[in-house]
Parts: structure tokens; C-alpha cells; sequence
């Protein structure tokens, strides 16, 4: 009975308006992953279309302008467009509140808003591949090269404004993060119970919180530069060209474990599923995922160790470098101990987790030898840097991804994947990766530099080059089958029961796919694994007035107020929609339209609040 | 140019380090690994639901053993092998070479003398010197692997390195930091001679020419070339691109981008935007007759 009057309440707008008002994390989860799908198809196209490029020396496919907008678009898009939107937009959003046993994200309309604003930011950047004049100066968009002397184009005012928009949405999203994580937590989960998934994604949106800043005012600075003719940058009038590169990497650092923390997150959530075992040394491993993060803002200056530092800052930086390692090694002993000693079903979702762990693994410890100064100083901008960190963003950050999606599948669909192809589908981007990315540390030490659009024949580098390019069309192979078997699957699949892996989480209590309200009764919480430890009977908590959602302490969880949730709402999207405009009107120089765009975004924020008084 | 093939004792640290360091990898995959396979081989027992002895086991391969590894590496490598890798002390060398960076070639002087060249440096053997790099334009890096590390060139930055090359020979380097169209095609070669070899060499450097009544060196002075090229002992003095005094002794045009014989100079002056696009040159169209005057002219320049 009270699930009928919560269907009531809960009803979804039918229809696109109901997409497009939405204020649903599930929806807005589901948005995300199809947009940064699409993205991560743009981004898959302009890495094999630099591998064909490079398949032989002196090769014609592209040029350098074509290349140089290739390589940068490349980096842009799977850093801020597929791996930090798909893991927090797409998992997070989807995920954590079920996790926690909340109904929504503390903050549902700014959810919406930073979708909107991150599609609005994708778009703009891919215009500028449609305007012909793609960001050109690399992912690192290094000055003078991206000052307007050097780059007289619109490509670089293209990046500086994606970025800025991008960086709205992300930091719209962490701190929406760490409010539902710390206070929408069911009653019961204090911090000691909640799930290790949670820690990865609290630490990752602390990180996004802090160093998005720094990047956000060096793009600030580039476009004032490069439009009014500031001197930031700008070595002969008193600026400073490492100026960009500091803040850049005060951002750019804390970003790559960023990248990789919602991946440990996910290990952490399919590790315990599929041993039936607690993950061993949880509150190391919390500690851990936090500390990463927490260290990873002070090595920043290690992708400048080349840039003529003293000495004395070199070794500042390699220690932190060397001190931040100890949590990723703490917790990759503690993922395999518990698959050691649990009963490991290798299943799809664990064994992306098994290739994580060794893709982790290897670039981990080429990572450790940029502790050694010399060494980094030797091999930095070259393809052995290439092959780490690809070993570390793709083979650790985006193998979790995969397996996730296979894992939550049920979830999501309420159907069951094809566990054979799953397999395989494994197996041969297990091999594809390896076969792409390993022979690039040999060519690296063998003196290829990175970011070059072709290279001599007589140095040798041919050979494996040709097997590189070969082990991306593999790659490209076994992920196609990856989301063929899926696709497949949620048509044909055979019905999924609401937890089919007995699942140790919050999200494995609900139904799949999970009601617009999350869970009929809030659940009560006493244990890190709330499905494996059934909760005493306790009087339910149903909230079955209006979107009610119980507000508890950041510590404990104790049950303090029952807030009322927003319903959709128009606001976000027009927003998003006014904001990119506005970035629109600023690359094309119309300055004072901009301006009044600027305005009307004021007043669709008024009305936006203006509703909320109500 | 391969880290793994050291020719100083720089590049011999670094590559010892490499070793080490590949070695303690290969022991630390093989212990996950391992840990992976027993996982593996008992995937049909039961789980233990024991944490004391997998936590233990945490904090000692987790903690205690990378602190050690790790440890000792960040002492061997960053207290006594960066020794070598830093800039040296101002006394400790005895030539200084100056490497300038541009879009997209390299010029090289010695400070001290009046040679000015490009793309190519000679050095004598088992002499410590000190390479000093900096940029008319953007952030290039001057690397030379199998003598020693790279260093980046930063506009308003005089950045130094060592180079002692143990025994004769050349070595290729290339710039190693993204510096637009043709980063690709910036390459350096380095030439390290016998003592006397490199004094010769030398001398003959510093030699301005003697000045040319040809009608190639004519078209040099009269026509576009001398707005952009030096040649020391006329009155060619531009800067923008490399200076040409002594073309004919190097081994490579356009940042060793084609070996320095009469046809590809002549196909580089008519059609260097098609063989390296974007470069600072302009295609320069001129008669067959005019062309090879000038091709003729420029490979006198020994």
C-alpha cells in the first residue's frame, strides 16, 4: 500500500520533457552515460586515426595541423569527457545514493545543472572540430606555444572555455557528492559502515573540489592574455611561462588519482561480491583511498622535472611521489589477499578487475622508477611515459569501468548479461591492451618522443609502431564485442532477480531496475555489508509524504531531519544552455552579447530560485 | 638513440638504474601475480572470514617492504646518481656550448668564439661540458639520450646540462617537448671528436666566407634568401632562420630531416613546405638554370 502511495509521488514526467526536466540521479546517471559513450567513441576514433597515422614511418594519413588537433582532442576527451563524467556523472550519480540508501543526490536540480552544463561543455568542444579549428596545443597546453603569438587561431579560446564549463560541471557535481555522502547516508551507515565504493568517490570529489581551482584561474589568466593582452604568461613583460605549468599540474596531479580512485572504488564493490568476502583490511584501504588523493596534491612539480628546477624542489616532489605510493600498494595487497582468501568466482566483472589489478601493477611500477629523478628526466616525452600512463588510465581506470558495467548490469536492466562473450570480450581487450601499449616502453627508451605525427625510418622504431597499431584495432575489437554482448543482452538477456550476485551493498536490496524512490523503506544500516547482515527489525521508515528524504549526521548516522527533495525542474537545463552561449559569444568575440546572455542567465537562476521560495 | 645504449658516464648511471629498477619490478609483478594464481588455485574452498593474517600480510607488502624499496631507491638515485644529472658547477667544465631552440631548429654557438652553426654539435671526447639551453620562441627540450637526460628550453630560462661523451662518435638527439607543426622534425646531431678533430673543426668554423662573385651567390644576397640566413663574410645577416656559413660541412638539411646532398637542397628551396609543413621557410619558385646556381653556390660552403 505505501508503495503505491510512494508511485504516486514519485511519478516521472512521460516523455522527453520528462528527460529533459528530470531531477532523478538514476536518469541524470543513465544521461551521462550516454553522452560520455558517444565521447568515448569520438576519443576511441582520434587515437586510432593517430595509431593508423603512425602505423609506418612517414606516413600521409593526416598532417601535423590535423594530428596536432587529433592528440590534444584525444587527451582532452578521455580525461574531461569520458573517465571523470563516467565515473562520477555515470557510476556515481547512478550508484552512491542506492549504495547509501538515500532516494536521490543531496541537491537534485544542481545534479541536473551539471549535466547539462557538462553536455553543454562537450558540445562546444566538438564544435570546434566542426569550426575547423580544434584545441592544437595539447591536452598540457603548454605556454608560449598556446599564447596568441603562436596560435593567432580560435583553437586555444576553444580549450580555455571548454575547460572553464567543464570544470563548472565537475565541481557542481563534487561538492553535490560529498553533501549526499556525508548527510544523506541511511541511518545506521555511519562512516565506519559505508561502503568502500563511497570512500573512493568522497575522496575523488574532495580532489575535484580543490584542484579544479587551479585550473579554472590558469584558463582564466590564458584567455586574458591571449583577448585583453594581460601578461601572465608573458616572459617579456614580467610574466612567467612556468606560471601556467604550476597551476596547470596543481590541477593536473590530483587529477590523474582522480581518474583513478573511482576506479579503486569499483574494484572494491566487485572484489567482495564475487569472493563472498570481506574486503581485508577495510579501514586501511578507506585510509588509503583517501590519502591518495590527500598526498596526490603535493607532486605536482614531478612533470616538471626537466624544466631546469634546482635540485633541492626536485627531491621535494620525489619524495611526495615516493610517499604516495604506499596507498596504492597498501590497497593492491589488500584486493588480491581477499581474492586469495575468499572463494573467487572468475566471473566477467572480476575479471576486468584481475586485468586492473596487473595493468595497475605494471604501470604502478613504472610509475615508482619516476622517483628516481634521473631516470624521469631521461624518459619524460616519450612513449615510455605513453605506456605507463596508458597502463594506468586505460588499463587501471577504464578496465573497472568495463567490468562495472557488467557487474551493475542486472541493476540497471534488470536483465542478465551473456556470461561466455562476456568472457571473451575480456580476454581479447586483455590482449589488445597489452599488445598496444607494451611496446611502447621499448620504443620510448629507444628515443621516440611523444607528440611527433611521424617519425624516420632509419631508427627502428617501425616494427613496433606496426605491432602498436595492430593491438589498438584488436582493442577496438574486444570493446565493440563488450558492448555488443550488453546490448544484446538487454534485449535478449535472461530476467535478472533483484540480487544476483548476493551482493554485499545497499543497491542489491532493490528491485532491478530500481523504482523512481530507490527503496519502498529506508533501510536501517549496521554493517559495512548491509545485504550479507540483515538489520534487526526496527519500526520502518517509509516517508511517504512528498519526495521525503531522512537527513543524519556526517559521523554516526543518526537520524536527524527528513528533508523534502525538489521535483523536475526547466531551470537547470536553461542555464546550462544559457552558460554555453555565453562561452559561444566569447570565442567569436561578441563581447557585449555575451554579456547580456550573461544576464539572462542571472534571471533564469532568479526565477530557478524563485521557484524554490514557494 | 637508446637510453640503453649509454656513451657517458650520465647516461651510464641512468641506464644502471634502469636495470635495477626493471630487476625489483619484475620481483614485485611476480609476487601479485603469484598472489593472483593461488587465488586462482583456490577458488573452490570456502572463504576464511580470518582478517588478522591477510591484514599482516597487508601492512608488510603493503607498508613495510615499499617503504624499504622504495626508499633505497629514492636514496640511490636522487642523492648520488642526480650528482651527475644536474647542472654542473660553473668550474667544473672546460667548453661551454649554448643550444638555442626555434620553430623548428636548433642553433648552436660557443660562446667565446665568433662559430655560429645549426643542427649539428661537435664536442671532444672525455672533455666535461657544459651545454647551456634556451629559446627564441617556444619550450623546446634538448635531448641527446645516450649522453644524458633532457633539459627543457624556457623562454627567459638559461637551463644547463653536462655532456662528456666517453668515445667518438655520433649521437642523435631530438627535442622532446610538444612544440608545434614540425616538433616532429627537430632533431640535433651530435658529433664527438678527438680533441684535435674537434679543434679543427673549429677553425675552420670560425672562417668566415670569402665573398662570391657567382650568380648563385648573387641570387643568395639579392634575392630572399639573406633575409632570413646568415652567412658570415657577406651581407646576408638574417636570423630567422639557420645560418648557412658552413652548410656544405653538415650532413643533414631542415633539423636532420634529409641528408645534405644537391637535390634535396634543391627540392628543399622550391618545395620545403610539402617536405615540412608549416616551417618558417617559403617555398621559393625559381628557373632550373637559377636554381642550380644557387644549390651550386650554397655546397661551396665547406
Amino acid at each position: 500500500m505505501a508503495v503505491a502511495v510512494l508511485e504516486r509521488q514519485w511519478v516521472a514526467r512521460p516523455g522527453l520533457l520528462g528527460w529533459l526536466t528530470t531531477t532523478d540521479h538514476k536518469r541524470i546517471g543513465l544521461l551521462y552515460f550516454w553522452t560520455t559513450l558517444v565521447l568515448f567513441g569520438a576519443g576511441g576514433v582520434e587515437a586510432l586515426t593517430m595509431r593508423t597515422q603512425l602505423v609506418q614511418p612517414n606516413e600521409h594519413l593526416v598532417g601535423p595541423e590535423t594530428y596536432d588537433q587529433l592528440f590534444t582532442l584525444h587527451g582532452i576527451t578521455m580525461i574531461f569527457f569520458f573517465i571523470i563524467p563516467m565515473s562520477t556523472g555515470a557510476f556515481g550519480n547512478y550508484l552512491i545514493p542506492l549504495m547509501i540508501g538515500a532516494r536521490d543526490m543531496a541537491f537534485p536540480r544542481m545534479n541536473a545543472l551539471s549535466f547539462w552544463v557538462f553536455l553543454g561543455s562537450g558540445i562546444f568542444l566538438y564544435a570546434s572540430l566542426a569550426a575547423g579549428s580544434a584545441p592544437d596545443a595539447g591536452w598540457f597546453d603548454y605556454v608560449p606555444l598556446a599564447s596568441r603569438a603562436f596560435s593567432p587561431g580560435r583553437n586555444i579560446d576553444f580549450y580555455a572555455l571548454a575547460l572553464i564549463l567543464n570544470g563548472l560541471s565537475s565541481t557542481l557535481a563534487a561538492a553535490n557528492f560529498i553533501v549526499t555522502i556525508l548527510k544523506l547516508r541511511a541511518p545506521g551507515m555511519s562512516l565506519n559502515r559505508m561502503p568502500l565504493f563511497c570512500f573512493a568517490f568522497l575522496a575523488a570529489s574532495f580532489g575535484l573540489l580543490f584542484a579544479l581551482p587551479a585550473l579554472t584561474a590558469d584558463c582564466i589568466f590564458l584567455f586574458l592574455d591571449r583577448r585583453v593582452g594581460t601578461h601572465f604568461f608573458d616572459v617579456a613583460h614580467g610574466g612567467s611561462a612556468l606560471l601556467w605549468q604550476n597551476l596547470f599540474w596543481i590541477f593536473g596531479h590530483p587529477e590523474v588519482y582522480i581518474l583513478i580512485v573511482p576506479a579503486f572504488g569499483i574494484a572494491t564493490s566487485i572484489i567482495p561480491a564475487f569472493t563472498q568476502r570481506r574486503v581485508v583490511a577495510f579501514p586501511l584501504v578507506a585510509i588509503a583511498e583517501l590519502l591518495v588523493v590527500f598526498i596526490g596534491f603535493g607532486v605536482w612539480a614531478h612533470h616538471m622535472f626537466a624544466t631546469g628546477l634546482p635540485t633541492t624542489t626536485l627531491i621535494f616532489f620525489a619524495a611526495a611521489s615516493a610517499l604516495v605510493i604506499i596507498p596504492s600498494t597498501i590497497q593492491v595487497f589488500a584486493w588480491c589477499l581477499t581474492m586469495v582468501s575468499g572463494a573467487a568466482q572468475f566471473k566477467t566483472p572480476l575479471l576486468f578487475i584481475v586485468g586492473f589489478i596487473l595493468f595497475f601493477v605494471i604501470g604502478g611500477l613504472t610509475g615508482i622508477m619516476f622517483v628516481a629523478i634521473p631516470f624521469d628526466q631521461q624518459t619524460t616525452d616519450t612513449y615510455f611515459v605513453i605506456a605507463h600512463f596508458h597502463y594506468i588510465i586505460f588499463g587501471a581506470a577504464v578496465f573497472p569501468i568495463f567490468g562495472g558495467m557488467y557487474y551493475w548490469f542486472p541493476k540497471l536492466t534488470g536483465r542478465m548479461y551473456f556470461e561466455l562473450p562476456g568472457q571473451i570480450s575480456f580476454w581479447i581487450i586483455f590482449v589488445g591492451t597489452n599488445v598496444l601499449f607494451f611496446p611502447m616502453h621499448i620504443v620510448g627508451l629507444d628515443g621516440m618522443p611523444r607528440r611527433v605525427y611521424t617519425y624516420p625510418a632509419n631508427l627502428g622504431w617501425g616494427t613496433y609502431n606496426l605491432v602498436e597499431t595492430i593491438g589498438g584495432y584488436i582493442t577496438l575489437a574486444g570493446i565493440l564485442m563488450l558492448f555488443g554482448n550488453l546490448v544484446v543482452s538487454y534485449f535478449s538477456g535472461e530476467r535478472a532477480s533483484h540480487d544476483p550476485w548476493h551482493g554485499p551493498t545497499l543497491e542489491w536490496t532493490t528491485a532491478s531496475p530500481p523504482p523512481v524512490y530507490n527503496f519502498a523503506v529506508i533501510p536501517a544500516v549496521r554493517s559495512a555489508y548491509p545485504n550479507w547482515d540483515a538489520p534487526r527489525s526496527t519500526k520502518p521508515l517509509t516517508l511517504d509524504v512528498g519526495h521525503q528524504q531522512p537527513v543524519t549526521s556526517v559521523d554516526d548516522a543518526v537520524l536527524g531531519e527528513i528533508a523534502v527533495m525538489p521535483h523536475e525542474s526547466p531551470w537547470p537545463i536553461l542555464l546550462a544552455l544559457g552558460l554555453t552561449v555565453v562561452c559561444a559569444l566569447l570565442v567569436v568575440e561578441k563581447y557585449a552579447v555575451a554579456g547580456i546572455a550573461l544576464g539572462l542567465c542571472g534571471v533564469v537562476l532568479a526565477a530557478w530560485h524563485w521557484q524554490a521560495v514557494e | 638513440m637508446n637510453v640503453l645504449s649509454p656513451a657517458s658516464h650520465q647516461a651510464r648511471d641512468i641506464a644502471s638504474l634502469w636495470w635495477w629498477m626493471l630487476g625489483a619490478s619484475g620481483v614485485g609483478f611476480a609476487v601479485v601475480v603469484g598472489l593472483l594464481v593461488a587465488a586462482w588455485m583456490r577458488r573452490r574452498r570456502p572463504a576464511t572470514a580470518d582478517d588478522e593474517i591477510s591484514t599482516r600480510f597487508v601492512v608488510a607488502l603493503g607498508i613495510v617492504v615499499p617503504i624499504l624499496v622504495i626508499g633505497s631507491l629514492f636514496v640511490i638515485a636522487n642523492i648520488f646518481v642526480i650528482r651527475t644529472t644536474q647542472a654542473p658547477a660553473g668550474t667544473a667544465t672546460r667548453l661551454t656550448v649554448r643550444v638555442i631552440g626555434h620553430d623548428w631548429w636548433w642553433e648552436v654557438r660557443y660562446p667565446g668564439t665568433s662559430v655560429v652553426t645549426a643542427n649539428e654539435i661537435h664536442i671532444p671526447t672525455r672533455t666535461p661540458i657544459l651545454l647551456e639551453a634556451t629559446t627564441a620562441d617556444v619550450i623546446h627540450s634538448f635531448w641527446v639520450p645516450e649522453l644524458n637526460r633532457k633539459i627543457d628550453t624556457i623562454p627567459g630560462r638559461l637551463n644547463k646540462i653536462e655532456l662528456e661523451a666517453d668515445r667518438p662518435g655520433y649521437f642523435r638527439g631530438q627535442c622532446a617537448e610538444f612544440c608545434g607543426l614540425q616538433h616532429a622534425h627537430m632533431a640535433l646531431a651530435v658529433y664527438a671528436q678527438t680533441p684535435a678533430e674537434f679543434r679543427r673543426w673549429l677553425a675552420q668554423q670560425k672562417q668566415p666566407v670569402q665573398p662570391s662573385n657567382t650568380v648563385g651567390g648573387q641570387l643568395f644576397l639579392d634575392g630572399t634568401c639573406s633575409e632570413c640566413h646568415t652567412i658570415r663574410g657577406t651581407s646576408a645577416d638574417g636570423t630567422t632562420g639557420p645560418d648557412l656559413t658552413h652548410l656544405a660541412s653538415r650532413a643533414t638539411i631542415a633539423a636532420l630531416t634529409l641528408p645534405n646532398t644537391p637535390s634535396n637542397l634543391a627540392a628543399w628551396i622550391t618545395h620545403n613546405q610539402q617536405i615540412k609543413p608549416g616551417n618558417k621557410m617559403i617555398d621559393v619558385q625559381l628557373p632550373p638554370a637559377k636554381l642550380r646556381a644557387l644549390v651550386a653556390y650554397l655546397e661551396s660552403l665547406r
